[in-house]
């Protein structure tokens, strides 16, 4: 079996990605946008803040994270920990 | 009326199973479940069959509208189960996969405590072949661990049953609460716990995180969908209301996902977010109101098929590449496009896109939550569904099918495993694109709810997004965890590692101490031979064997003659 464009995936190439990502940013610009025009129903105080699911959702999964990451250094064995 | 007891259809496929080869026993496997169902519509609703034990009613098939929502659900997650492991020759798998469906039906229609009982127990001895079945060393421990976690279960739902026997004298499995006098307190905790193991509960989890991802690529996709789900249901008939579930569920929700995020195989990732998942479903049975407990169940409705799909997904990657670690794989998108997209179909119904399955379940016990004031559930929850999106949304598909090229050239699964992951992937964009035509026409409670308004589509978007936003940017700037070859601690360390070394310990002192101990007796035993023998001379060294052998004869006999003396007299003396 041999594959024809296997050094030449889509995803291979940097302006591709880099496409990609120009568009994703410009979804994630009209969203915080549309937090302004639209007028949301508010059930919870915090909702009032401007943007503020983008803003939580970013911050949420950066302190994830981060916090996964610090919990690496207590909890990470070798790959055959048990079976020793 | 002609329907039958809503298990028999699988069952009887998992007997026949066993007997049949080949296309015949594929024919009969993928008819098991759609007789199934059939015959769930032609059911009305209220006891379908009593009878009495031992001076106790006892309803064995019980039909509501809860009862046959799960029903209803399980009999389509077989399906599409069974279509993915058509091409599988084993007739374990086959048989147990079947059998263990039947099972979740029969206890979904339990009318009473027993009856879930019996089949709670089939549930356990059913699935664990599943885990044996990968014919491993560790899945052979793996399923060990399992099947003691699930009998301790069993164990205590009959000690909790027994207890409601003798005290409300009646084994009905109506609404059990935690509000009790006396001795039923007991049993409604024991209940309870028993419950929770099975829904894996914070600290009662291990099971399944430990031996899920040991099981067969079609193993895995069977347990994800039943046990836990029966727990859920379980749960939302006994204790709905119990504000203790709202704080168990939202831990449940959270905690998985750090472990999900630095966990290496894929399959465990995806068992650390079904405990998230269920998370969810728990804190809305614990809020308790018609809004919530519709939540609830959607969301199991809903959970089963989109995480039944990513399983797949992920079966099919380590049925054809044979590793399933994030750090072996990447770039499959090349070799399997349609495996890539059904996958992706999957992470967004998990992690709740509009027009996906998880969208329209997930919102209404965020939405309960909100309504009923629980600010701080409220908040967590948007975090655990964040971080669900971080871990199964994103990670999964990102590192199995595109990062960086692997080198693994392969092609796409068999075609059977194909149309199943269709199929799921057709039905999760259903279930999420007309739910008041298909999963909310099945709720139990009655309560409108309508997830389409513009509030709910653009704060989920601009959550998910930014979420997304945050994985890019942590790539980018290299801060993101790579996948490492790794184990991380859980508290299945506390028996896995702890409690073996601690009895290790232990054993080997006691064993040491008695080492000591016979050494020194047989050091006193060698030292009193030698003080008593010279080896030199070839000759004991006491009194008696310096004198001739007939000397001491002499001496003996002086020696008897005087005890003959004495036992003839004292008797006259007295």
């Amino acid at each position: 079996m041999t594959e024809q464009h296997d050094s030449d995936g889509f995803f291979d190439k940097p302006e591709n990605i880099k496409k990609m990502l120009r568009v994703f940013y410009v979804m994630c610009g009209l969203l915080v946008v549309a937090d302004f025009i639209v007028h949301r129903h508010v059930y919870h105080d915090w909702e009032n803040i401007p943007a503020f699911y983008a803003i939580y959702g970013f911050v949420g999964c950066s302190v994830l994270v981060f916090a996964a990451k610090e919990l690496r250094k207590v909890i990470m064995r070798g790959e055959d920990y048990y079976d020793e | 009326m002609n329907s039958v007891i809503p298990f028999l259809p699988l069952m009887f496929g998992a007997l026949a199973a066993i007997f049949l080869r080949g296309w015949l026993r594929n024919i009969i496997m993928l008819a098991a479940p759609i007789v199934g169902a059939l015959n769930l519509m032609g059911l009305e609703h209220g006891i379908f069959w009593s009878l009495e034990f031992m001076g106790y009613a006892l309803e064995p098939v019980r039909i509501d509208k809860l009862s046959m929502m799960f029903g209803y659900l399980f009999h389509l997650a077989a399906f599409i189960a069974i279509v993915y492991a058509l091409h599988v020759k084993d007739t374990v798998q086959h048989v147990a996969g079947l059998a263990y469906a039947a099972s979740a039906v029969g206890a979904v229609f339990a009318g009473d405590l027993l009856t879930l009982f019996v089949f709670w127990e089939l549930l356990a001895l059913t699935s664990v072949f599943l885990i044996w079945a990968r014919r491993t060393d560790r899945a052979y421990s793996a399923g060990v661990r399992y099947l003691l976690f699930q009998i301790l279960s069993g164990v205590l739902l009959l000690a909790g049953l027994l207890i409601f026997a003798q005290v409300n004298n009646s084994l009905l499995f109506n609404h059990i609460g935690l509000e009790h006098d006396g001795i039923a307190q007991v049993g409604a905790w024991l209940i309870f716990f028993a419950f929770g193991i099975k829904c894996a509960f914070p600290f009662l989890h291990t099971w399944l995180t430990d031996a899920y991802p040991e099981s067969t690529p079609s193993g895995t996709v069977f347990l994800a969908s039943f046990t836990t789900k029966v727990a859920v249901y379980a749960f939302a008939r006994g204790y709905p209301g119990e504000e203790i579930l709202v704080w168990i569920g939202v831990t449940m929700a959270c905690f998985p996902i750090f472990l999900a995020v630095i966990e290496n195989d894929l399959r465990r990732v995806l068992a650390y977010s079904l405990i998230n998942q269920i998370g969810f479903m728990i804190v809305g049975i614990g809020i308790g109101t018609a809004l919530a407990l519709n939540g609830a169940v959607a969301h199991a409705f809903n959970d089963v098929i989109f995480k039944g799909l990513l399983m797949m997904s992920m079966g099919a990657v380590l049925h054809m590449t044979g590793k399933i670690n994030g750090s072996e794989l990447g770039g499959l998108y090349k070799s399997m496009p349609k495996t890539t997209i059904l996958c992706i179909v999957g992470a967004a119904s998990i992690s709740a896109f509009p027009l996906f399955s998880g969208f329209v379940s997930k919102s209404m016990i965020m939405a309960a939550a909100v309504a009923e004031g629980y600010d701080v559930v409220w908040l967590l929850l948007l975090f655990a569904a964040a971080g669900v999106f971080h871990h199964a949304g994103i990670k999964i598909p990102y590192f199995a099918f595109f990062h960086h090229d692997s080198g693994i050239r392969t092609t796409e699964p068999p075609l059977n495993m194909l149309v199943a992951m269709t199929l799921g992937a057709v039905t999760c964009v259903i279930l999420g694109t007309f739910p008041a035509q298909t999963v909310y026409a099945l709720l139990p409670w009655e309560h409108d709810y309508n997830p389409y308004d513009m509030t709910h589509v653009l704060t989920q978007l601009q959550l998910l997004f930014f979420s997304a936003l945050a994985f890019v940017w942590l790539n980018l700037r290299n801060l993101y965890p790579p996948e490492l070859p790794s184990t991380n601690l859980d508290t299945d360390w506390f028996y896995r590692k702890l409690a073996p070394n601690v009895i290790k310990r232990v054993a080997s002192t006691v064993y040491g101490t008695y080492e000591k101990f016979e050494q020194s007796v047989v050091i006193s035993i060698k030292g009193m031979i030698q003080n008593t023998y010279d080896s030199e001379e070839g000759k004991p060294k006491g009194y008696f064997a310096r004198l001739w052998p007939i000397e001491t004869m002499v001496v003996w006999v002086a020696v008897l003659l005087a005890g003959y003396l004495m036992v003839y007299y004292l008797p006259g003396l007295a």
